[in-house]
């Protein structure tokens, strides 16, 4: 019988949640071809039986790697992918999901799609943004396995009661290795892994202004920051809040946009996100084209009046 | 030290797409060197002006248009260029497009295969790592910091919410992200010097694609917005609408 691999990622013993939704995506496909789901982790950490099961995993391996090797992760991968007879291969479409997806197909003699953000189970097709979002291209990989990348926020995780069955592997040498990890954003979560960002342009004016936008963060749990290209650059805000055709692609339910233009790279960047709020004192400025809600006026100060207000229902 | 860039000519980021049969209606679109590669190229540069010794060699698998990127890569101080030709070239999928370069690294030396992290066409952030894989040789993707010395290197990258610190041996390959250096641009000396260096053109077979594109279409449109007022006398309204209209609060 065939099935469904997810390669599942996690960072320094615990499971990243990203991982959750490509479980869901899986649960699909198995459900659809009535095959089952086995969840593999590359490296070891401390996975819970009932939230992988409920997620939609029915089986999972945990191999017994000390660290993270993205070519030893991918041997393991592939390996097991072959010995478990899988036809889809799903990851997360994260800086390391990415990197494997590519290795993976390609010690599969198999093609990959990067970056999905819809898949057909019952045609075995994967959709995904090219030219920066301006298109979105539905593709069929020629090839015994279909193996693939899903970006955030896209999928969900199944939500159904299952424990899933858990045993050991081993793992593949790997020649590069992960050496240190430092965290860096201070508590808030990454702005491609929120659900809720706020993030600001040209239009704050100056870094000082900043304040500002993290107090309407702190009123919305699990909110992250972001920041156009412009802010970046006048080295106002670090490049990893950079969202955008050169720096992260996002699609939280909420991204509220304070003092951005709404140029095409900025754009290209969270154009997919489910509620657009702009914040422009120009209303002719483009991003109002694209926004859900606007509020033409100074941010200065709308956001104070918005983090006031956001705190008045406790969330 | 001993070079490979790999560059690809894509649609500018300011492009406007339209699509006819699945594909991008190239008519009237800018094409340029992809960012990421002039990060790949810059690096090159600066790890062979560093060593003192060794040569770059500029790659790309592309219709024969692309050689006015290489030109340019060659003007920024590149030594060779290699035109991987086929007017299929543009369209191949990024497992299709690994095969096709690795097989034309075979027989080359090298120490180390400089990539960008992404094409800006189709975006799939996977050639780098996937060529690597087929040579057998290790990858670091994403890279943001690079030291070379004694046969290895350390590399720095950005992953969600953290950075990593990582090492290889070399031969390596390496995909260059955006803050990893600020790309020269092409002298004019240097754009006198390139009309003598070497660019050849190579004929190239694509084989059997790895992933076929059964339909391309514009994103969907966006439902109308609306502007809920002006200035902070407008939040209140804002508010509700997020909490009780979209439910996102
Ligand atoms: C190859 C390439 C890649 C790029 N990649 C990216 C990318 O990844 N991400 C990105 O963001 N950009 C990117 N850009 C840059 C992009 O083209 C824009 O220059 C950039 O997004 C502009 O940032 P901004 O909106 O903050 O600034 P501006 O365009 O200067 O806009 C500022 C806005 O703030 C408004 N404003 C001013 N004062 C106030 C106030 N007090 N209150 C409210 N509103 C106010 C103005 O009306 C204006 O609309 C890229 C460009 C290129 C060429
Ligand atoms: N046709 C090509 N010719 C040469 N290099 C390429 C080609 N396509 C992709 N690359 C390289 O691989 C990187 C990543 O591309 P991609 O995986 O398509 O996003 C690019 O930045 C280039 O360095």
């Amino acid at each position: 019988m065939s099935n469904i691999l997810v390669v599942l990622e996690s960072r320094e013993g615990s499971l990243r949640a990203a991982s959750l939704e490509a479980l869901g995506a899986a649960r699909t496909f198995a459900d659809q071809r009535g095959s089952s789901v086995i969840a593999l982790a590359t490296e070891k950490c401390e996975l819970d039986a009932s939230l992988l099961g409920g997620a939609g995993a029915d089986k999972v391996l945990i191999a017994d790697a000390a660290g993270h090797s993205a070519d030893g992760a991918a041997a393991t991968a592939a390996r097991v992918a072959k010995e478990s007879d899988a036809t889809v291969v799903l990851l997360s479409a994260t800086v390391r999901g990415r990197d494997l997806t590519a290795r993976i197909a390609a010690l599969l003699g198999t093609g990959f799609a990067a970056d999905c953000t819809a898949a057909d189970a019952e045609a075995m097709t994967f959709t995904r943004p090219e030219f920066g979002g301006k298109a979105f291209t539905t593709i069929k990989i020629n090839g015994p396995v279909a193996v693939a990348s899903l970006r955030g926020n896209f999928f969900a995780a199944a939500g159904r009661e299952a424990s899933a069955e858990m045993s050991e592997v081993a793992s593949e040498a790997g020649v590069s290795m992960v050496t240190e990890i430092s965290s860096q954003t201070g508590g808030r979560p990454d702005v491609s892994e929120a659900t809720k960002v706020v993030a600001g342009g040209r239009g704050m004016g100056e870094a000082e202004n900043w304040s500002m936008i993290e107090a309407v963060a702190d009123a919305i749990p699990g909110c992250a920051l972001g920041a156009s290209r412009a802010v970046v650059d006048s080295g106002w805000r670090p490049h990893s809040e950079q969202v955008g055709q050169t720096g992260k692609t996002v699609a939280p339910e909420l991204y509220i946009a304070a003092g951005i233009s709404g140029a095409i790279q900025h754009l290209a960047g969270m154009n997919s996100s489910k509620v657009i709020v702009a914040i422009n004192k120009d209303a002719e400025a483009p991003i109002f084209k694209h926004a859900t809600y606007g509020i033409v006026g100074d941010a200065l100060e709308v956001l104070p009046a918005l983090a006031d207000e956001l705190k008045k229902l406790g969330l | 030290m001993n070079i490979i860039s790999f560059v690809k000519r894509v649609p500018a980021t300011t492009a406007n797409v339209a699509i006819v049969d699945n594909k991008l209606n190239p008519e009237g679109v800018e094409f340029v060197l992809n960012p990421y590669d002039e990060f790949a190229v810059e690096e090159s540069l600066a790890i062979k002006e560093a060593a003192g010794a060794g040569s770059v060699t500029a790659i790309s698998f592309g219709a024969g248009e692309a050689q006015k990127e290489l030109r340019t890569v060659l003007a920024m101080g590149a030594d060779a260029a290699v035109l991987l030709a086929n007017p299929a070239a543009p369209e191949a999928d990024g497992a299709t497009t690994a095969r096709v370069l690795a097989e034309n690294c075979k027989g080359r030396e090298f120490d180390l295969l400089m990539f960008g992290k992404q094409a800006v066409d189709r975006d799939q952030h996977g050639v780098g790592p996937a060529v690597a894989t087929l040579l057998g040789v290790p990858c670091i993707t994403e890279v943001v910091k690079l030291e070379v010395a004694e046969g290895k290197v350390i590399a720095e990258r950005e992953i969600e919410g953290a950075r990593e610190i990582i090492e290889a041996s070399l031969p390596c390959a390496i995909t260059c992200q955006k803050g990893l250096n600020t790309p020269r641009f092409a002298s004019l000396r240097g754009i006198m010097a390139a009309k003598k260096k070497p660019l050849e053109v190579v004929d190239v077979e694509v084989g059997e694609a790895a992933v076929e594109v059964v339909a391309m279409n514009m994103p969907p449109a966006r439902p109308a917005g609306r502007i809920v007022g002006e200035g902070a006398a407008a939040v209140p309204e804002l508010v509700s609408a997020l909490r009780n209209e979209a439910k996102v609060l």
